[in-house]
C-alpha cells in the first residue's frame, strides 16, 4: 500500500498539438479527415459566395437608393416637417434601452422599479407624441394613413407582441380549465385562427371589424392591422405557453395549494414564471416571425417598411435598383430579428434557464 | 369545540370505479402524534391529502380546528393556512431562493410584512440546521437540506397541524436522519402531526398512536408499543413480518 507521500501530485503539460490555436484547428477544423473535406468545401462556399457580392456592394451598387430616400423609409408619409417627433420617439427608445441594460443588471431595487414604471408610461407617452392632438400648433394631429416605413412596422409588431401576450396567456389557461365552455372557447378560437393564413385575418379586420363596429364609428387602416396581428399572434402564444404549463410538475400545484396560495398567487408567483421560462425560444421565435409578418398589412394597402422600400423602385432615377433596396430591407429585417434573438438568449441566460 | 382539532367520519373517496377510502372514522387531539403505516395503494396517502383538499373526498365528513371541509373555498382557504404539508418529492420552487420559498406564504396569505417574514424564515433556518443557504436555489442544494426547506416552508405559516407524507421515502440513506432528527424536535415541542412513513424509528420513538390501513380502511388502531410487539390483526403481523426483516 502506498502512503500519501509517494503519489507524484505534479502535473505534466499537455502535448503542444493539443492547446492553443493548434488545439483549436485540430479539434475544430481538421479532427479527421472527414473534418477537413467539410472545412474546405465550406471556406469554398463562402469564397463564391460572398467576394462577388462584396465585389458588387462595393464597386457596383447604387446606394443612393437608400440613402435619399431613408426618411421615407423610417417613417413613410409622415410629414417631414414633424418627423423630429419620430426621432425623439427613437431616441428616447434608444436611451431608455441603454439605462435598462444597466439598471435591470443592478441590484437597486428602487431604480428597477423606476424603470418599470417609465416602460409601462412610455408607449402611451410615445403615441401621444407622434400622434399629436387635434388644433394644436405645437403637436398638431397627423392622420395615421401617413403613418408608414419602419415605424409603422415597429408600431405593429410591437403592439402584437405587448397585446398578443395577455390574449395567449389567458387562452392557454382557459384551454386547460376545468370549466368545459372556456375551454371549448378558447380550443376553437385557438384552433380556428391557427388554421388560417395571417392574410385572411388581416382581411376579416378591414371587413369584419366595421360590421361589429357602430357605424358613425370609423377605425383607420392601421387599428385593424393592429387588432389583426394581436388576435393573430395570440392563438400561437397560448399554445407556446400550454407547453410551457404542461413541463411544470403536478407537485408545483400541489405546493402552492397546501400553502393556502390563491389560484391567482399560484399562477402568478409559481406557474407561469417557471412555464414561460421553458418556453422562451419558441415565444422568442414567434415574436421574431410576428415583426416579419408586418410586412404582409401592404396587402390592406398599409405603407409598411417592405411596402415603402418597394415604393422608391418607382422613382424616376433608381427604376432598376431592385438589388439594393430588397438587399437592404433583408439586412433591416435581419438586423432586427438577430437583436431580439440575441436578447432572448441574454435572458435565458439571466434567468438561469436548464440550471435551476 | 371539540376536543378533537381533526375529525374524520366515513371518509370516502373514489378513483373514477376505483375505491381508494371506504369510510375512515379517524380523530386526532391536539400535539398529538399519529404515525400511519400501511403498504403501497392502502389509501394512507390519498387520506392524508384529503385533510387539505389536495384530494377531495366524495362521502363522508371531515372537520379541522371545528370548521368543516366542504366545497366553500373559504373554509378552504381557512384549513389549509392551519395545515402545513411537507412532501415526499419536496416540491420546493425551483425559481426561487430559500429564503423566498419560505417567505411567500406568509408574506402573501398571512399577510406579514416582509422583515418580519424574513426574520421568521432565519429562525426556522437556524432550527433545521441551514441558515447558510438562504439565498441559494433549491437545485444546489442536497435531497436532505431541501427536505429541511420544505419542512421550514410549511413551519413558516405558524400551522397547528403537519402532515407529512412519506417525508423520507425519496432521501438516501446518509440523509434520512437529518430530515427525522427534525421531525422528532418537532413532535417533541407538542406540534400535532400526522406522518405517512415507513420510518419503524421514528414510530417508535415519538408516535403517540399509529394508524394501520391496507384497502382503504383502517384495520388497526394501537400504541407503538402494542402495535409492534402484540398486534391484534393477522393482517399486521404480515406486514410488520414484511418490513422487519
Amino acid at each position: 500500500m502506498t502512503t500519501a507521500t509517494d503519489i507524484n501530485t505534479a502535473y505534466e503539460a499537455p502535448p503542444r498539438t493539443e492547446v492553443g490555436v493548434l488545439g483549436w484547428l485540430k479539434h475544430h477544423l481538421f479532427g479527421s479527415w472527414f473534418d477537413t473535406i467539410l472545412t474546405i468545401l465550406s471556406l469554398g462556399l463562402l469564397y463564391v459566395v460572398l467576394v462577388p457580392s462584396m465585389r458588387w456592394a462595393v464597386t457596383k451598387a447604387n446606394w443612393r437608393a437608400i440613402t435619399t430616400n431613408i426618411l421615407i423609409l423610417i417613417h413613410g408619409p409622415y410629414p417631414q416637417t414633424q418627423n423630429y417627433r419620430v426621432f425623439i420617439a427613437i431616441g428616447l427608445l434608444v436611451v431608455m434601452g441603454s439605462v435598462s441594460l444597466f439598471i435591470y443588471r443592478g441590484e437597486n431595487v428602487r431604480g428597477r422599479r423606476t424603470m418599470t414604471i417609465i416602460w409601462a408610461v412610455s408607449p402611451f407617452f410615445i403615441w401621444y407624441l407622434l400622434a399629436g392632438f387635434k388644433g394644436s400648433s405645437f403637436l398638431p394631429l397627423i392622420e395615421y394613413s401617413k403613418w408608414g416605413g419602419l415605424l409603422l412596422s415597429f408600431i405593429l409588431a410591437i403592439f402584437g407582441i405587448l397585446a398578443s401576450f395577455p390574449i395567449g396567456v389567458l387562452l392557454a389557461l382557459g384551454r386547460q380549465s376545468d370549466m368545459p365552455i372556456i375551454k371549448w372557447m378558447s380550443t376553437v378560437y385557438i384552433e380556428v385562427v391557427r388554421g388560417v393564413p395571417f392574410i385572411t385575418v388581416l382581411f376579416m379586420a378591414q371587413v369584419m371589424l366595421p360590421l361589429i363596429l357602430p357605424p358613425d364609428v370609423r377605425v383607420a387602416g392601421m387599428f385593424r392591422a393592429m387588432v389583426a396581428t394581436a388576435l393573430f399572434s395570440a392563438a400561437y402564444l397560448a399554445e407556446n405557453v400550454r407547453g410551457g404549463l404542461q413541463a411544470i410538475p403536478r407537485g408545483q400545484y400541489e405546493a402552492a395549494d397546501a400553502l393556502g396560495l390563491s389560484t391567482f398567487q399560484q399562477m402568478y408567483f409559481i406557474i407561469m414564471p417557471q412555464a414561460l421560462r421553458t418556453v422562451i425560444p419558441p415565444i422568442v421565435g414567434q415574436f421574431i416571425g410576428l415583426f416579419k409578418d408586418t410586412s404582409l398589412v401592404a396587402i390592406v394597402g398599409l405603407l409598411d417598411f417592405l411596402n415603402v422600400s418597394q415604393s422608391i423602385l418607382s422613382q424616376a432615377g433608381f427604376l432598376g435598383a431592385q438589388k439594393e433596396v430588397y438587399l437592404f430591407a433583408a439586412l433591416v429585417y435581419f438586423v432586427f430579428s438577430f437583436a431580439m434573438s440575441s436578447a432572448s438568449i441574454r435572458l435565458e441566460k439571466q434567468l438561469g434557464v436548464g440550471q435551476r | 369545540m371539540s376536543e378533537y382539532i381533526i375529525e374524520c367520519r366515513g371518509v370516502k373517496k373514489w378513483y373514477g370505479e376505483f375505491q381508494a377510502l371506504k369510510g375512515i372514522d379517524f380523530n386526532v387531539k391536539k400535539g398529538e402524534v399519529v404515525v400511519i403505516l400501511g403498504p403501497s395503494g392502502s389509501g394512507k396517502s390519498t387520506f392524508i391529502r384529503t385533510i387539505n383538499r389536495l384530494e377531495e373526498h366524495q362521502a363522508g365528513e371531515i372537520f379541522v380546528n371545528g370548521i368543516e371541509l366542504n366545497n366553500d373555498v373559504r373554509n378552504i382557504a381557512e384549513i389549509r393556512k392551519e395545515i402545513g404539508m411537507v412532501f415526499q418529492q419536496f416540491n420546493l420552487f425551483p425559481h426561487l431562493t430559500v429564503m423566498d420559498n419560505i417567505t411567500l406564504a406568509p408574506i402573501w396569505v398571512r399577510k406579514w410584512d416582509k422583515p418580519t417574514a424574513e426574520a421568521k424564515a432565519m429562525e426556522l433556518l437556524e432550527r433545521v440546521q441551514i441558515p447558510e443557504q438562504a439565498d441559494k436555489y433549491p437545485g444546489q442544494l442536497s435531497g436532505g437540506q431541501q427536505q429541511r426547506v420544505a419542512i421550514a416552508r410549511a413551519l413558516a405559516m405558524e400551522p397547528e397541524i403537519m402532515l407529512f407524507d412519506e417525508p423520507t421515502s425519496a432521501l438516501d440513506p446518509e440523509m434520512i436522519k437529518e430530515v427525522l432528527d427534525v421531525m422528532i424536535v418537532l413532535a417533541q415541542t407538542g406540534m400535532t402531526i400526522l406522518a405517512v412513513t415507513h420510518e419503524m424509528g421514528f414510530a417508535k420513538t415519538v408516535a403517540d398512536r399509529i394508524v394501520f390501513f391496507d384497502y382503504g380502511l383502517i384495520v388497526e388502531e394501537n400504541t407503538p408499543d402494542n402495535f409492534f410487539t402484540n398486534p391484534r390483526h393477522d393482517r399486521t403481523k404480515l406486514f410488520l413480518s414484511q418490513i422487519l426483516h
